[in-house]
Parts: structure tokens; sequence; C-alpha cells
């Protein structure tokens, strides 16, 4: 017996238009709010949203290419995460604070 | 309860959950909250056939990631709310801005004629195991998987120099 896919109960887009909405809160978390780690989480939720359409194309088009590309894309995020993480701690030991405005001393 | 109403649900539960990591006051419920958007990710993955990436987007992401953000958050005892809050006027055009880049999405996307590309069931369900992305990984993908080996062992060698004390770097 062979099992249907989703898409022939669901089109692609409802899923281009899924993945564009949790893109778009992803990039609304970077601009609302000013904890530098729920900024580093926002963009972990803008991947996700990539992530999942490129998972929907590859499902509807019956290849492997976009399955292994969110691989990749994982592989990149936890590398960004640790880094990323780790700039973190570094400036509150300097400055024993989070917020993002106080990445303007970048600038000096 | 057929499958269609399984796949709105899903979708409602990813997007109210992404929708409380950024309007959550308290930092330690915005990382739970989006532990649970990548279930609700994983969960879309099964229904779309991909088992591989479901499972690895639970332990990579939920397992691993999101735990070094929990055991950050803890470390820096940020738990309490000091966040200083954004202004209502930034907040607004935050909003606008990205309720813009969302209609710009839904309608240059959604209008396209998407047929139907006549692929058989039986390859698609294929695509996500983990024989098929395995093969394929380690024949047509061998130099990507090679770099990022490379790029890991920056990020290990670029967390360690970062976060040791500075009077022990040089």
């Amino acid at each position: 017996m062979v099992l249907a896919t989703i898409f022939e109960s669901v089109s692609i887009q409802y899923y281009l238009v899924l993945s564009s909405i949790l893109f778009v809160i992803g990039v609304v978390g970077v601009l609302i709010r000013k904890n530098a780690i729920i900024v580093l989480m926002c963009v972990e939720l803008m991947l996700n949203a990539v992530n999942l359409l490129l998972v929907a194309f590859s499902t509807f088009f019956g290849q492997s290419d976009g399955q292994l590309f969110v691989f990749f894309i994982m592989v990149v995020a936890a590398a960004e995460a640790t880094v990323g993480l780790s700039i973190l701690v570094l400036i509150y030991r300097n400055t024993r604070s989070v917020d993002i405005g106080l990445f303007n001393k970048l600038k000096d | 309860m057929n499958i269609e109403t399984i796949a709105y649900i899903l979708g409602g539960l990813t997007i109210g959950s992404a929708l409380m990591v950024i309007l959550s006051n308290h930092p330690m419920r915005s990382i739970l909250y989006l532990v649970v958007t990548f279930f609700m990710i994983s969960a879309n993955y099964v229904l779309m056939n991909a088992q591989f990436l479901a499972i690895v987007n639970i332990i990579v992401y939920a397992g691993a990631i999101m735990v070094l953000f929990l055991f950050v958050l803890m470390m820096l005892n940020l738990s309490k709310d000091t966040e200083p809050k954004t202004s209502i006027p930034m907040k607004a055009a935050a909003v606008i801005a990205g309720g813009s880049l969302l209609v710009v999405f839904v309608a240059a996307l959604s209008k396209g004629a998407h047929t139907a590309p006549g692929v058989s069931a039986d390859s698609a369900n294929n695509v996500g195991l983990v024989k098929v992305l395995g093969h394929e990984l380690f024949t047509t993908y061998i130099l990507p998987f090679e770099i990022s080996s490379v790029l890991f062992i920056s990020a290990i060698v670029g967390a360690v120099l970062l976060a040791k004390r500075e009077k022990q770097v040089l």
C-alpha cells in the first residue's frame, strides 16, 4: 500500500503562507525585543521558517536536495548559536547587561 | 479527523507558540515556548514524511541549541524581568514593517501557478528516509559535508577562546 503525500489534501500555498508568517514573527521579534538572547532566538525562528519551506518543497517535488539543505542549515545554526552565545557571555562579563542597545559600544 | 484538519491545527499551534516567544515578558518563558515551537515544526516534518529531519530537529534544536540558550540564561542570572521596554512608537513601527513584509510575501508567493508536479506518492514518501538522505549526503554532497566539519572545529575553537577569562587569553 502506497501512502498519499500530504499535498494531495493540503496545497503548497498553505506551507508558503505558514512559513512566511513564522519568518515575519521572527523579524518582528528581532525588532521589538531588547534582550540579546531573545534576539538570537528570533534568528533561530527565522531559520526554522526557511527550513519548513525547504522541506515542504522537497516533499512536493519528490527530491531530497531540499532536505539536505535543511541539514546544512542546522549545522550552520548550531555553530552560529555557539559563537553568538559566547560573545554574549563575554559582553555580559564586561557590561553586566545583555541589553542590545549597549552594542553601540562596538563603534568605539 | 482528516489530515487537512490536522495540518491546520498544527499550523495554528506553531504560529501561536511562535507569537508567545516574542510576546512573553519573561525570558525563560520565551525559551520554553520556542522549544514548543520546534516540537510543532517537527510535527509538521512528520506530516510531510521527513522523518529523519523531524528527529534531527528535536535532537539538535530542542535538545542542544535550546538547552545552550537556557544554560546561558541561567548562568547570567537574567531570569528576572530586567529587560528595558521598547517604546510604543518603536513597537508600532516594527509591527507595521513586519506586516508589510508579510503582505508582500503572501502577495508574491500565493498567486503563482503551483501545479502539482506529477510526482508519484511512492517516490515522494521515500525522500525523507535515512537511507535515501544518507546516500545523497555521502555522494553528491560529500564536499559540503566535509567543509561543515571544519566549520564546527572553528566554532568550537572560537567559543572556547571567547569564553575564557581575559587574563588567560594571550
